[in-house]
C-alpha cells in the first residue's frame, strides 16, 4: 500500500440475510482513497453508500474482504479497539446535524474531546479554534434549538474536527438544506480539504454537492460504475 | 464538561419528569422510613429482650398474682442463674392522664435479672438504702423535671395506701438509663418491701418473676420444670422467654408486621414498575443521542456507565429527601407520640436499609436501559431515526 493511500478496500464483501433471504450489498469492492482527497459517493437509493461510509467509519464490519487504514487493518478489530480507532482517527458528519440538544454549541464541540488526555485549558482552545474556524464563536453558548440548520450543521462540522482526525466522513451533509445554505456548508468542507489537508469522503444524492469534491464514485448495485475527477 | 456533566444535564433535560420521578422516589422512602421507625417501636420491647430471660406469670393470665413462696422454689430450679420479682403499680403522677410505668420490685435481684439498666454506683447503693427510695428512668425525669433527692408523689389507680390515700411518697435516689438508646427509660422502680408495708391488699404475693437462665439453651427445659412443679396448684403458673411474651402481647394489637411489610412491599413495588418505565422510556428517546456517541468513540461500557448512574441518581435524590423527610416527620410527632411509643426513633440501622434500597432501586430500575444502552447497535439505531 501507498504511503499516499489513507484507505485501501480489498474484495469487501457486505451482505445480511433477512428472513430465509440472503441479501448481497457489496461482493467484491475494490478502492483506494488517498491523504488529502476530497471523494464524493453518489449513487442511487439502496445502492450502498451509507453501508460504506458506515465500513469507512467503523461503525459496521464487512463479511468479506479487508479494510486497510493508514497502515491498520480495520475490519478485524474488536469493538473495543474500532471504538477507539474512531475516536482517534474520524471525524463524523451527519444529514440531521445530530447535536446533543441539551448541550449548547461549545459543549456539543467539545464531546470528541472527552474521549482525549487533553486538560481542561486545552479542550476550550480547540472547541474556540473548530468554532472560529466554521464561523460561530459568536454563538458558542447557544443551544441547537435557537440555532438554524445550516448553523447546526456547522457546529457539527466543528465537532467532527475539534479532535483533529485523519478522515471526515459525511453522510449528506447538505440533505437537510436550502441550496444557499449547502453551498455553505461545502464550501467550508472544501475549504478544510483544501486549506488544512483534511481527507474527507462524503455520501450525497446531489450532483451540485459532488461538484465540490475532488473525486466522485459512483456506485451502483454495490460496484462503482464511474469515476470523476474535478479538475 | 465531564461524564457527571452529561448525566445530569440528561436527568435535567425534562425536569417536570426528573420531579415527578424523583418525587415518587420521596414518598416511597417517606413511607419507608415512617413505617419502619413504627415498626422498630413497637417491635423494640421484643428486640430489646435478652434471650436468656425468661417471665413467669400466673396460669390465668398475667394480671393474676402468684404467692411469694415461689420465688424461692424457682430461684432453686436448676439452670436458673437469677430471678427477680415484681408489681404492677398502676401509677400516675397528679393527674390520671399522667400514667407512669411504675413496678415495685426486689432491689438487688431486679438489678442482675435486667443487666441492660445503667446506673452510677453510688445511686444504686443509695436506692438499695433507701426503703422509700426509686429509681426513674431519664427520658421519665426529663418529663417532670425530676432530680436525685426529689421527694414525688405517685398515685396508684388500683392500690390504696394504709393511710387511706392512693398515693405514695417516693425520693428519687438515683436516674437511670439504657445500655441502648432504645432502652425505654419512661418508668419508676421502687421496694416492693415499701409497697407490701403501706397497701392495703395483703401481703406474700407478687405480680409475677422474671429470671434469666445460665445459657439460653436452657430455657425450654427451664420453663417446663418450673411450669411443671406448681402444676394443679392454686396458683398455677405459665413460663415463657420475654421475647416470646412480648411478642404475643403485640400480636395481640395486630400483625403490624405483616401489615407494614404489605404497604411497604406495594408501595415500593409501584415506584418500582413507575420508575423502571420512565428510566427506559427516557433511554428509549435517546436512542439517536446514544448512537451519536457511540460514533464518536464513546465506549459502550461508559454509556453503560452513565445510564446506570443516571438511575442511582435520580433513586438517591428521590430516596435520601425521603428519608430526610421520614427522620423531620418521626422526629416532630415523637413528643406528642411518646406515652405510647416511647423508642419512636429512625435510628442509623433504618437509614442504613433505605440506602440499600435505593441501591437496589437505582440499580434494578438503572439496569435494563443501561444493558440496551451497551448492546444498541449504531447502525440499527440510524436506521430507526426519522
Amino acid at each position: 500500500m501507498s504511503e499516499d493511500v489513507l484507505f485501501q478496500l480489498n474484495g469487501v464483501g457486505k451482505s445480511f440475510v433477512k428472513g430465509k433471504e440472503k441479501i448481497s450489498i457489496f461482493d467484491d469492492l475494490n478502492m483506494s482513497i488517498e491523504r488529502g482527497d476530497f471523494v464524493a459517493i453518489m449513487g442511487p437509493s439502496g445502492s450502498g453508500k451509507t453501508t460504506l461510509l458506515n465500513m469507512l467509519g467503523g461503525v459496521d464490519q464487512p463479511t468479506s474482504g479487508e479494510i486497510w487504514f493508514d497502515g491498520t487493518r480495520i475490519d478485524s478489530l474488536s469493538e473495543s479497539a474500532l471504538t477507539r480507532w474512531r475516536a482517534q482517527n474520524i471525524g463524523f458528519i451527519f444529514q440531521f446535524y445530530n447535536l446533543m440538544p441539551m448541550l449548547n454549541a461549545q459543549r456539543n464541540v467539545e464531546l470528541p474531546l472527552l474521549l482525549t488526555k487533553l486538560s481542561k485549558a486545552q479542550r476550550r482552545k480547540n472547541v474556540e479554534t473548530a468554532l472560529a474556524l466554521v464561523g460561530l464563536s459568536d454563538r458558542a453558548k447557544h443551544m441547537s434549538s435557537e440555532m438554524s440548520g445550516g448553523q447546526q450543521q456547522r457546529v457539527a462540522i466543528a465537532r467532527a474536527i475539534v479532535s483533529d482526525p485523519k478522515l471526515i466522513l459525511c453522510d449528506e451533509p447538505t440533505g437537510d438544506l436550502d441550496r444557499a445554505t449547502a453551498d455553505e456548508i461545502l464550501e467550508m468542507l472544501q475549504l478544510l480539504n483544501r486549506d488544512h489537508g483534511k481527507t474527507i469522503v462524503m455520501v450525497t444524492h446531489d450532483p451540485a454537492a459532488a461538484k465540490y469534491a475532488k473525486l466522485t464514485l459512483h456506485l451502483d448495485k454495490g460496484k462503482f460504475v464511474q469515476r470523476e475527477i474535478v479538475a | 464538561m465531564n461524564d457527571l456533566y452529561l448525566i445530569y444535564k440528561n436527568m435535567t433535560r425534562k425536569p417536570l419528569r426528573l420531579f415527578l420521578t424523583c418525587f415518587a422516589i420521596f414518598i416511597a422512602f417517606l413511607i419507608f422510613g415512617a413505617v419502619t421507625s413504627l415498626k422498630t417501636a413497637l417491635n423494640s420491647s421484643v428486640e430489646l429482650s435478652a434471650d436468656n430471660r425468661l417471665v413467669v406469670f400466673n396460669r390465668i393470665n398475667f394480671t393474676q398474682s402468684l404467692p411469694i413462696s415461689y420465688f424461692q422454689k424457682v430461684a432453686a430450679v436448676e439452670g436458673v442463674k437469677d430471678v427477680t420479682h415484681l408489681n404492677w403499680f398502676g401509677g400516675y403522677y397528679q393527674e390520671q392522664s399522667r400514667q407512669i410505668v411504675s413496678l415495685a420490685v426486689d432491689p438487688e435481684s431486679y438489678l442482675r435479672v435486667y443487666e441492660e439498666i445503667v446506673i452510677p454506683e453510688e445511686q444504686k447503693q443509695a436506692w438499695f438504702n433507701n426503703r422509700q427510695g426509686a429509681l426513674v428512668g431519664e427520658k421519665l425525669a426529663q418529663i417532670y423535671g425530676w432530680k436525685v433527692g426529689d421527694r414525688i408523689p405517685i398515685s396508684s389507680n388500683i392500690f390504696t395506701h394504709k393511710d387511706g390515700g392512693y398515693t405514695w411518697e417516693f425520693v428519687v435516689s438515683g436516674i437511670f438509663k439504657g445500655d441502648s438508646e432504645q432502652y425505654d427509660t419512661r418508668q419508676m422502680l421502687f421496694h416492693y418491701k415499701y409497697f407490701m408495708e403501706t397497701q392495703t391488699f395483703g401481703n406474700d404475693w407478687i405480680g409475677w418473676m422474671a429470671l434469666t437462665t445460665d445459657d439460653p439453651s436452657l430455657n425450654e427445659k427451664v420453663a417446663k420444670t418450673i411450669d411443671d412443679s406448681f402444676a394443679n396448684s392454686q396458683s398455677e403458673t405459665d413460663t415463657s422467654t420475654e421475647k416470646s411474651f412480648n411478642k404475643a402481647f403485640i400480636e395481640q394489637i395486630g400483625n403490624i408486621g405483616l401489615i407494614i411489610f404489605s404497604v411497604v412491599f406495594t408501595a415500593f413495588f409501584t415506584i418500582l414498575i413507575v420508575v423502571g418505565n420512565t428510566m427506559a422510556l427516557a433511554i428509549r428517546e435517546r436512542t439517536g443521542e446514544i448512537a451519536v456517541l457511540k460514533t464518536l468513540g464513546f465506549s459502550s461500557a461508559r454509556i453503560f456507565r452513565m445510564v446506570l448512574s443516571e438511575s442511582l441518581l435520580i433513586a438517591f435524590i428521590g430516596g435520601l429527601s425521603g428519608l430526610a423527610a421520614a427522620w423531620l416527620l418521626v422526629e416532630g410527632v415523637k413528643t406528642f407520640l411518646a406515652r405510647f411509643l416511647p423508642n419512636l426513633i429512625l435510628d442509623g440501622d433504618i437509614a442504613l436499609q433505605a440506602l440499600l434500597f435505593m441501591l437496589l432501586l437505582g440499580i434494578i430500575t438503572g439496569l435494563l436501559p443501561a444493558f440496551n444502552a451497551l448492546r444498541l447497535n449504531i447502525v440499527s439505531a440510524f436506521n430507526r431515526q426519522p
